[in-house]
């Protein structure tokens, strides 16, 4: 049974208010022990391995990017049974609200939500503003780690078309709108990788031709929240030129960043095509006779 | 690789890394950010005595200061970091490297192999990215070492 969608003013203006609770909703569900009773089963997914024990949320479980959602060997997502396996060790069920909450601004949490709408899971939700803003309100944290009932999960095969795409997909898109969601600095090609984050051995710098630059950060307001629909819209109708109803395809250096971008322009805007391209720069930058452009403009369509 | 290049405190600790499972050497390494020390007064209050190592993927700050062994002859090197709380990771290696190196001789510390972060057994649980952050946190310790050590010669 889905445990009821939290409606507040903000939420209700989006396309899918019901992807997203506040903390104050997640503070009142703990507290009328919805977590105890197994309805609900909160997930932190972070960036860094070993936040979740420093202290988390209480009755929250951990879902690790890298070692738990990742394919050892061949760079693909876990398969059906691995994600089977790995949803019941964490007490979820098919049928479990599940709320994903993490380090900067959901980042990590908006890619775990990401992977699990890849294997159809149909009620998986956002905390807004993620963990940093649980701490910055002083709410509760624990280290106390849960070891709950095992879920039952069926072995669903990862339906990954509606909303992954790879290097042929977005060879085949072109003409319809890319958004880059890297810094500026990656998508001018002046560096490859993040602002003091390690050279990642991408071999050209620069950009997909045709997408946007819209850093994923600016998504997201000051206390790690997503921003009001109105401020989104400015951003992506406006800065990005989408028209509703386009064709999207988002992307970044592995595809963590921008999940978070997806989550807005699927859930918050309400756009159905809407996909995350995880090769990302890591790929493209690398990949042999595919198109780059260099420098600050969005550069045309390439000639087929 | 062998680990005889290795100071004896640090062989030790990466000896007590092999012996374990992988889930407990992150419970080993969490302990060891936790067991970070707290930089004295007199770093406190001056960043800009600490230099950062950008390849770390969270703020990690160093810097290291020599003090004159008690046979009064050699010189060792003292080790001090600064990494935020909400970056265990980061913090626990730099915890192995302070645990590990501080106080030791230049040639001690630069006998140390580049790649001794791969000996903790970690690289399966995490990112090469960060991996590759440890590293350069060990290089950037070794060339500090290696240019105060020339000076003094």
């Amino acid at each position: 049974m889905p445990y009821p969608v939290e409606q507040n003013e903000k939420f209700s203006a989006y396309a899918s208010p019901e992807r997203l609770v506040s903390t104050e909703w997640l503070a009142a569900a703990l507290e009328s022990g919805a977590v105890a009773d197994g309805k609900l089963v909160v997930v932190e997914s972070d960036e860094d391995v070993l936040l979740y024990e420093t202290g988390h949320i209480p009755g929250a479980v951990k879902i690790d990017w890298h070692t738990d959602l990742n394919d050892e060997v061949t760079r693909d997502y876990v398969d059906g049974a691995g994600f089977a396996a790995l949803a019941q060790a964490k007490g979820i069920s098919r049928d479990s609200t599940v709320v994903i909450y993490g380090d900067k601004s959901n980042w990590w949490a908006a890619y775990a939500l990401w992977v699990f709408t890849l294997f159809g899971h149909e009620d998986v939700r956002l905390l807004d503003g993620g963990r940093d803003k649980w701490i910055a309100e002083g709410r509760e944290l624990t280290t106390d780690v849960p070891t709950p009932a095992a879920g039952e999960y069926p072995v669903i095969d990862r339906n990954d078309a509606p909303i992954r795409a790879f290097k042929e997909d977005v060879l085949a898109h072109f003409g319809n709108p890319l958004i880059d969601v890297r810094s500026p600095e990656e998508y001018t090609g002046q560096r490859t990788h993040m602002p003091a984050y390690p050279e990642e051995g991408a071999l050209r710098g620069g950009h997909i031709p045709t997408a946007a630059s819209i850093p994923w950060a600016r998504a997201a307001a000051e206390d790690g929240t997503y921003k009001t629909r109105q401020d989104l819209e400015a951003l992506y109708f406006g800065e990005a030129d989408l028209k509703p109803g386009d064709d999207v395809i988002a992307y970044c250096r592995i595809g963590e960043r921008s999940s978070h971008t997806w989550f807005a322009l699927k859930y918050l805007l309400g756009f159905e095509n809407v996909r995350n391209y995880d090769g990302s720069w890591t790929e493209w930058g690398n990949a042999v006779r595919v198109p780059i452009v260099k420098g600050a403009e969005r550069g045309s369509v390439p000639a087929k | 690789m062998s680990t005889n290049t290795l100071p004896a405190a640090l062989a030790e600790i990466v000896d007590d890394f092999q012996a374990l499972s992988e889930p407990e050497r992150l419970q080993l390494l969490l302990e060891f950010s936790r067991g970070l020390p707290e930089l004295p007064e007199r770093l406190l209050n001056h960043p800009e005595l600490l230099e950062q190592v950008v390849e770390c993927q969270s703020p990690l700050f160093l810097t290291i200061e020599t003090e004159r062994k008690d046979d009064g002859e050699t010189t060792g090197y003292r080790l001090f970091f600064k990494a935020p709380a909400e970056a265990p990771t980061t913090r626990g290696f730099a915890g192995v490297l302070h645990e590990g190196l501080d106080g030791l001789t230049a040639s001690e510390i630069l006998a140390v192999p580049d790649d001794m972060p791969e000996l903790l057994g970690l690289t399966r649980a995490i990112t090469p990215l960060r991996m590759r952050g440890m590293t350069a946190m060990l290089g950037r310790i070794k060339r500090k070492v290696a240019a105060a050590d020339r000076l003094r010669n």
